[in-house]
């Protein structure tokens, strides 16, 4: 269906930009109340020790300090995920990694704060000390956790099996099966993360938060400071970057607000870069043992994957990136045979959690490794064994996710297309390679993380006297363009100009539920709740237009700030005239709008995970030059393709996929966060290395659009999934250039030159003599 | 430590301002001046977020002590606008998509500015060379440059139309070597 689009489709700044490019957007640093205490925070030294006693007093008798907590004041346990509460505001009994927190101070200024924390004294004993996986998968001396497996450092156990897997590697023609090993990395965001609690003089108490997921915090704030959830509010400021590391509810917002009641002044603690890295929440480190099995036909029989993946001190979201990397593996190929099994370990580092592509990005990594592996086995050309392999539309994968529309095949004929791939797979010479791969991802957790049946987003709408539409929602706009796609949606139902509608989004008191900005859910969600708000509005609007012109209200159609009627051009009456009909009489045009996920999915042991009323789908081709010399990868081109149903807004969709070029290169390439025994050795952005302009190669962005059938006028998100193929695309064509499989990530210059040095050798016919003399 | 009172000039206006020795000229705008617009990202001189001009060169505001620009001509984002309209170069961030989260703009946006009082017709390299100081998370620069390029086309057609106080503070002379916080060429970073 081709519909006549206003607003949708166009290619709108984000709302919210103007603030941005004038500097008057508030983030969380800028939030600014008089008489404002400053907020320090003590961190643990200690990557696993008892606390045998904590000594304040010569801290709290310093002159400008207001007050001191410790773990004791809000002893009680919160975590993102209601099934995995392992945090506190500060460590109670024992600290579990350097920089977990353990005392706060409010002083008058910063050097006060800085004084007295230094002024804490704490005895610790030291407990055996995990920093890898491997020794935490049995039983352990000190758990880091009491609720573990089994007294191991296991914190999630996930085996699934559909088919007969063995069936499947017994029948194959091919079965090749690859070991992978990731460094974790960090979001990189460049907002420190930095709060302002106050004290309201009614006794609520207020937070300013740039979070990704106000109500999580709200929630969170409440169960710590033991308050009802009406007595706290939750303000989201500017986020200066999310990618997931703000949609925690965090312990430095408890410990703000902690010390906020306690003085009864507002308190402000922002983080310098080194507490941003140790906060974390980043992608999971972990291991891959993956192993595919293809007919000789090269049609996909089965997947088998063993996942163990490094969390870190805390649950956070790791349940659920557990399952991710399992069953976001189901697309976007059909696989008949499935095994999985996932681990996640509880180490004594910086707690791991959510980033873009949750779970789904080092999965996809191996898997479309392997896929490679078996086209060059079976001889078929990595796109065309792909296309042999993908979901239908509107189809069911084997664990029963509900695939509707599907514009994979688009995808990746449209990057085969538009990059003349034909003319350079394999043909390019040594050092200059080309690489493909897919991603799959979810547009929306169908499944809220509270059981609860409020729906997941609400819009409420409410038209002013002057024909201003102001929109309150709870969608977390993180630069994302969440604000905007409200905007758009009203604008266009209403068919007024996008500047007609003032979208507030920042405040628990005046906005209703949206579960914030995690999971890619706010295109489809609160897109689809706009709609619903502003299709009741236009009724009303059109039942007055038939008051004023005796034309039936179904007739009518909205345009320019016009309503006119579509069977009769001359029978029209403008918004405004409309808008005062409506009125009269009335006092308030407002009205609401809701999306809460169909029901779907199977019955089987963790069936919700990973089911979305929508799915993402996209391909990607990277062009690589390496250095023959020194073994440098330089990505030189990468196109990109993107199922996101309908573009509501070009250039934001546009800016998403480039975002996930670059993000996903900087994990390919660059980054890593280092550890030497559990102190992190490079938390900064000058040695945690991310793209700059001149790594950035040159982004070619495909929007594919597949139009879904529930999606707000077609759309699904285009936030997160992009970035997932992106890394296997340079993996494949780093393999296509000098012949090298990169199993770690990043890829590194010396093992690519040492690849190259063995090539040498063999190409001389010197290897002896090499071995010899080398190392 | 004690505070001296400093005079910041600061998009055309004094500002008197209490400095300890160490604060920053970052520090110093954001607390001192109530000027917020100016981000703080890494505090480390590699992020560009706080990036200002003094005598209409880019500088770092997170590395360059407010004392030592007593005196000197501050611009900051919030000095930008005028005449009841945003700089071109504002405006083609927000046009071009060269804003997402917003953190960096800031400091892009100053950046650019610089570079387009200087070379009105940058290529696509040329840019990237300028703003290879600051760090962007979101956009993957290629809306970044294409903001630059617009606004350098509009600026172009409005008839060159930098503000003549600028020009001729450009050149700043041999007074720019004592500032610590210069902007490092692109290379110094790796």
């Amino acid at each position: 269906m081709t519909q006549d689009f206003k607003v949708v489709g166009s290619r709108p700044p984000l709302v919210d930009s103007w603030k941005k490019v004038t500097g008057q957007a508030v983030y969380g640093d800028d939030v600014r109340f008089p008489n404002t205490l400053i907020c320090r925070l003590l961190r643990s030294t200690q990557p696993h020790a008892r606390i045998l006693r904590i000594d304040t007093s010569r801290a709290a008798a310093m002159p400008g300090v207001r007050a001191v907590v410790t773990g004791a004041d809000a002893p009680a346990r919160f975590g993102v995920l209601p099934i995995s509460q392992d945090e506190e505001a500060m460590a109670t009994d024992k600290v579990r990694y350097i920089g977990d927190i353990v005392a706060a101070v409010a002083a008058d200024d910063e050097a006060a704060a800085a004084a007295a924390v230094d002024a804490i004294e704490v005895v610790y004993e030291k407990l055996p000390e995990y920093f890898t996986t491997a020794e935490g998968l049995d039983p352990v001396e000190e758990p880091i956790h009491a609720w573990t497996v089994d007294g191991s450092n296991v914190q999630k156990r996930v085996d699934q099996h559909f088919g007969d897997m063995d069936g499947a590697l017994e029948q194959a023609a091919v079965k090749p099966r690859a070991f992978f090993d990731f460094i974790g990395v960090g979001h990189a965001f460049t907002e420190p993360h930095a709060v302002t609690a106050v004290p309201e003089a009614d006794g609520r108490l207020s937070l300013y938060t740039p979070t990704q997921v106000p109500h999580y915090v709200h929630r969170a704030l409440a169960k710590v400071l033991d308050m009802p959830l009406h007595r706290v509010r939750v303000f989201r400021t500017a986020v200066g970057g999310g990618f997931g590391g703000k949609s925690d509810p965090f312990p430095h917002e408890m410990c703000a607000c902690l010390l906020a009641r306690r003085t009864q002044q507002p308190v402000r603690l922002t983080f310098d870069l080194e507490e941003i890295f140790l906060t974390n929440r980043g992608r999971h480190p972990g291991t891959y043992d993956v192993q595919v099995a293809f007919d000789e036909h090269g049609r996909m029989l089965g997947l088998d994957a063993a996942a163990i993946i490094d969390g870190g001190a805390f649950a956070s979201f790791g349940v659920v990136t557990t399952y991710y990397n399992g069953v976001l593996s189901q697309g976007p190929y059909k696989i008949p045979n499935f095994r999985y099994s996932g681990r996640r370990v509880y180490t004594n580092k910086a707690p791991c959690g959510a980033m873009r592509g949750h779970g789904a990005v080092n999965a996809r990594y191996a898997i479309e490794s392997v896929i490679d592996m078996a086209a060059e086995e079976l001889r078929i050309d990595p796109i065309e064994l792909r296309l042999r392999n993908v979901l239908e539309p509107y189809s069911k994968t084997t664990n029963e996710f509900r695939i509707t529309s599907n514009g994979i095949r688009e995808c990746l004929e449209r990057v085969r297309d538009e990059t003349g791939w034909q003319g350079k797979k394999g043909k390019l010479p040594l050092g200059k390679g080309i690489g493909v791969a897919c991603g799959f991802f979810i547009s929306g957790s169908a499944l809220p993380i509270h059981k609860t049946r409020t729906p997941q987003s609400t819009v409420h709408l409410q038209i002013d006297i002057y024909g201003g539409i102001t929109a309150h929602s709870q969608g977390a706009e993180i630069g994302q363009g969440s604000d905007t796609v409200i905007a758009i949606a009203v604008a266009e139902v209403l068919g007024v100009p996008l500047d007609f509608v003032r979208v507030r989004s920042e405040d628990s008191d005046t906005a209703p539920l949206d579960l914030g900005a995690y999971s890619s859910r706010g295109c489809f969600m609160i897109g689809n709740a706009a709609r619903e708000a502003a299709l009741v509005i236009r009724d009303k609007l059109a039942r007055a237009a038939e008051r004023l012109t005796g034309h039936a209200a179904g007739d009518f159609d909205f345009r320019d700030a016009e309503v006119f009627a579509r069977s009769d051009a001359s029978v029209r009456v403008s918004y405004f005239e409309a808008l005062t009909e409506a009125l009269a009489d009335n006092g308030a045009l407002i009205a609401k709008g809701w999306y809460q996920s169909p029901r779907m999915g199977g019955t089987f042991k963790g069936a919700g995970a990973g089911l979305a009323p929508a799915y993402s789908f996209s391909a990607c081709i990277a062009e690589v030059d390496v250095d023959l010399e020194t073994g440098l990868v330089k990505c030189t081109a990468m196109a990109l393709a993107h199922d996101c149903g309908r573009a509501l807004n070009r250039l934001a969709v546009e800016g998403q996929i480039e975002g996930c070029m670059h993000m996903g290169l900087g994990q390919a390439l660059l980054e890593e966060m280092r550890y030497d025994r559990g102190r992190i050795t490079n938390p900064n952005l000058l040695d945690y290395k991310i793209l700059g302009p001149f790594e950035t190669p040159d982004m070619k962005v495909i929007i594919v659009e597949s139009e879904d059938k529930e999606g707000p006028f077609g759309g699904k998100e285009a936030g997160e999934g992009p970035l997932i193929c992106v890394l296997p695309a340079l993996g494949n064509a780093l393999y296509d250039a000098v012949g090298y499989r990169s199993r770690q990530l990043p890829v590194r210059p010396e093992r690519v030159f040492e690849h190259l040095r063995k090539l040498r050798r063999a190409e001389a016919g010197m290897s002896k003599t090499w071995g010899a003399t080398g190392r | 430590m004690s505070k001296t009172l400093v005079t910041l000039h600061v998009n055309e206006r004094a500002y008197e301002v209490a400095v300890r020795p160490q604060d920053t000229l970052a520090l110093a705008l954001r607390d001192g001046c109530g000027l917020t617009g100016t981000k703080v990202g890494c505090d480390l001189g590699t992020c560009g977020c706080c990036t200002v001009l003094v005598d209409g060169r880019p500088v770092l505001g997170c590395l360059t002590l407010a004392l030592e620009v007593e005196g000197r001509r501050i611009e900051t984002i919030e000095g930008l606008a005028g005449a009841e309209r945003l700089h071109p170069v504002q405006k083609a961030f927000a046009e071009c998509g060269g804003s997402q989260c917003g953190y960096c703009t800031p400091g892009f946006v100053m950046t650019s500015v610089a570079l387009l009082r200087t070379n009105g017709a940058p290529s696509r390299d040329e840019i990237k060379e300028a703003i290879a100081g600051n760090l962007c998370r979101c956009t993957g620069y290629a809306k970044i440059v294409d903001a630059v390029e617009q606004a350098a086309t509009e600026l172009r057609q409005a008839g060159n139309e930098a503000s003549p106080t600028t020009d001729a503070h450009r050149s700043g002379g041999s007074n720019d070597a004592r500032l610590q916080g210069r902007r490092q060429p692109a290379t110094a970073r790796r």
